[in-house]
């Protein structure tokens, strides 16, 4: 058992939490203007921008990974510009999966931020802007702060639903070793060649680490909430 | 001096009315505002605070906060707001709270002396009373130096002891400072214990503006006394019949005649009034 456990290429894990620490830095400063934009817009464009922000949570990722593909691809002005300008292909690679990652789990990160951000008493941003405060000094050391089971569940579960993502990496990354092959896509290919042994390892550690992650988050969300008096 | 002249249309809670006045403040000034919920009071103070847009003028010694021009934000007006919930930040402590608006330890631990909280630094605001913290929220207003202090029902949250007491701080930082002062306010008590002068809102308009005295004392030289009351019930008691009326807080009885019981509904707001001659007071 253990033999096999040591011989074991771990390399797709290494690749998953890889992409998946990417992802949640740039998520979050792509989401954080945005979160906080819909927490105090009375724009009517909001439902818009909030519709928008929720598709990945209701499209096939098939749907998802086509048009990112398309929108990507060599042949598309993005692909083209910059394969050109910096030899740099974006589909089949790494950096591919970059970018699809960000836009499958962009729904994790802006709505625990702008539901958080809502729920903030609106006296207690406008005492800070009346104090001279400029409205990024405000959500830095007044909204975030007074937000943290939100920030932390937004990072956190952004980090493992993009660990748990299969379908839009697979159609933009395809499976190379190393490059683009993470954690769920071997698991299927182990299945596929009926290699249980290692499907059962594998998945095992998926299931074992995801149940640690949200279980720490609910601890620190429960103890937050007893700590400021929150009952929910 | 201050010069305010703003309009604003406000979707009312009865009807949608014009929120238009025109009024100027003396440097040092203590104001009360007051008028019927809905009136416009807390409007104005937010736009006062730059919170709100608003048509008009506002010129606070030679610069102008409002024109037709510009509208400074918030950030820019010197102004020292309190709002009804404390507004706190949740995640200081009380010294972080004062010292988070300006970077002044003397005159942080000064105000907190002043309130009575010295004993109080290190504490987050949800492990603090209705009262200290509606006193934290007052010394923080404070720590901008603001040329105009605004203060939204501060008070009304809060017992009648614990009122009185924040009353008179608010008294001696007023005192101590000199902070031109604007307060909603609905109770007349507060409003003679700390303003020089009363204005009363309207549907949006000033209706009256003055001295506390003539405004708040009805019954001016009439050597009676008279209350506002709600009638609570009218029962015929054998011959008589007895009204049941809450005047603030308090339920008193009262004999009515026949005719006064038949003229009197249920659930009206009345007027009692009784002759002044001979009180007693006890403390």
């Amino acid at each position: 058992m253990f033999t096999t456990l040591l011989e074991m290429d771990f390399s797709p894990f290494v690749l998953s939490f890889k992409l998946a620490s990417i992802t949640v830095i740039i998520l979050f400063i792509v989401a954080l203007p945005l979160a906080w934009y819909l927490s105090q817009t009375k724009s009517k464009l909001k439902p818009f921008l909030e519709a928008i922000t929720a598709l990945p949570l209701v499209l096939p990722p098939s749907v998802l990974g086509f048009y990112i593909l398309v929108a990507l691809s060599q042949n598309s002005p993005l692909g083209s510009f910059f394969k050109d300008t910096f030899d740099i292909s974006l589909v089949f690679n790494f950096s591919g999966l970059v970018i699809a990652s960000c836009f499958y789990s962009l729904p994790f990160m802006v709505q625990p931020l702008q539901s958080g951000f809502e729920s903030i008493n609106k006296n207690m941003l406008e005492a800070s802007y009346i104090g001279g405060k400029s409205k990024i000094e405000t959500v830095f050391r007044v909204a975030l702060p007074n937000i943290k089971p939100a920030l932390l569940t937004a990072l956190i579960v952004t980090f493992a639903h993009t660990v748990g993502e299969f379908g839009v990496v697979l159609m933009v990354g395809g499976s190379i070793p190393g490059e683009t092959k993470v954690a769920s896509v071997a698991i299927y290919e182990m299945v596929e060649v009926l290699d249980y042994k290692a499907a059962h390892i594998y998945s095992a550690i998926m299931l074992i680490l995801s149940f640690i992650v949200l279980l720490s988050v609910y601890i620190f969300n429960a103890k937050h909430n007893r700590k400021f008096g929150f009952t929910k | 001096m201050i010069h305010i002249a703003v309009q604003k249309a406000l979707h009312g809670v009865y009807a949608d009315m014009m929120l238009d006045v025109d009024f100027k403040v003396k440097a040092g000034e203590f104001i009360a505002l007051t008028g019927q919920s809905g009136s416009g009071k807390s409007t104005l103070l937010r736009i006062l605070a730059g919170l709100e847009e608003a048509q008009g003028e506002i010129n606070v010694s030679g610069e102008s906060w409002l024109n037709k021009e510009k509208q400074l934000p918030p950030q820019k007006r010197r102004i020292g707001f309190v709002f009804q919930d404390y507004a706190l930040f949740e995640n200081m402590n009380v010294l972080q709270n004062l010292l988070f608006i300006a970077d002044d330890k003397t005159l942080a631990l000064r105000l907190l002396e002043i309130t009575g909280l010295s004993e109080f630094t290190k504490r987050y605001p949800n492990t603090l009373s209705g009262g200290q913290k509606q006193r934290v929220s007052i010394c923080r207003a404070m720590m901008r130096k603001p040329s105009l202090l605004l203060l939204d029902e501060p008070l009304s949250a809060l017992d009648p002891l614990m009122r009185a007491k924040l009353q008179t701080e608010i008294l001696m930082l007023h005192r101590e400072f000199g902070t031109t002062t604007i307060m909603v306010s609905h109770d007349p008590s507060e409003i003679f214990k700390l303003a020089s002068r009363v204005l009363v809102l309207e549907n949006g308009k000033l209706i009256q503006d003055g001295d506390v005295k003539n405004i708040l004392l009805k019954t001016n030289g009439s050597q009676k006394f008279s209350f506002s009351a709600e009638l609570l019930e009218i029962k015929k008691v054998d011959a008589i019949f007895v009204a049941t009326l809450a005047i603030g807080q308090q339920l008193v009885e009262v004999v009515l005649s026949q005719n006064e019981a038949k003229n009197l509904n249920v659930g009206e707001l009345v007027k009692l009034s009784t002759k002044a001659f001979q009180p007693i007071l006890r403390s």
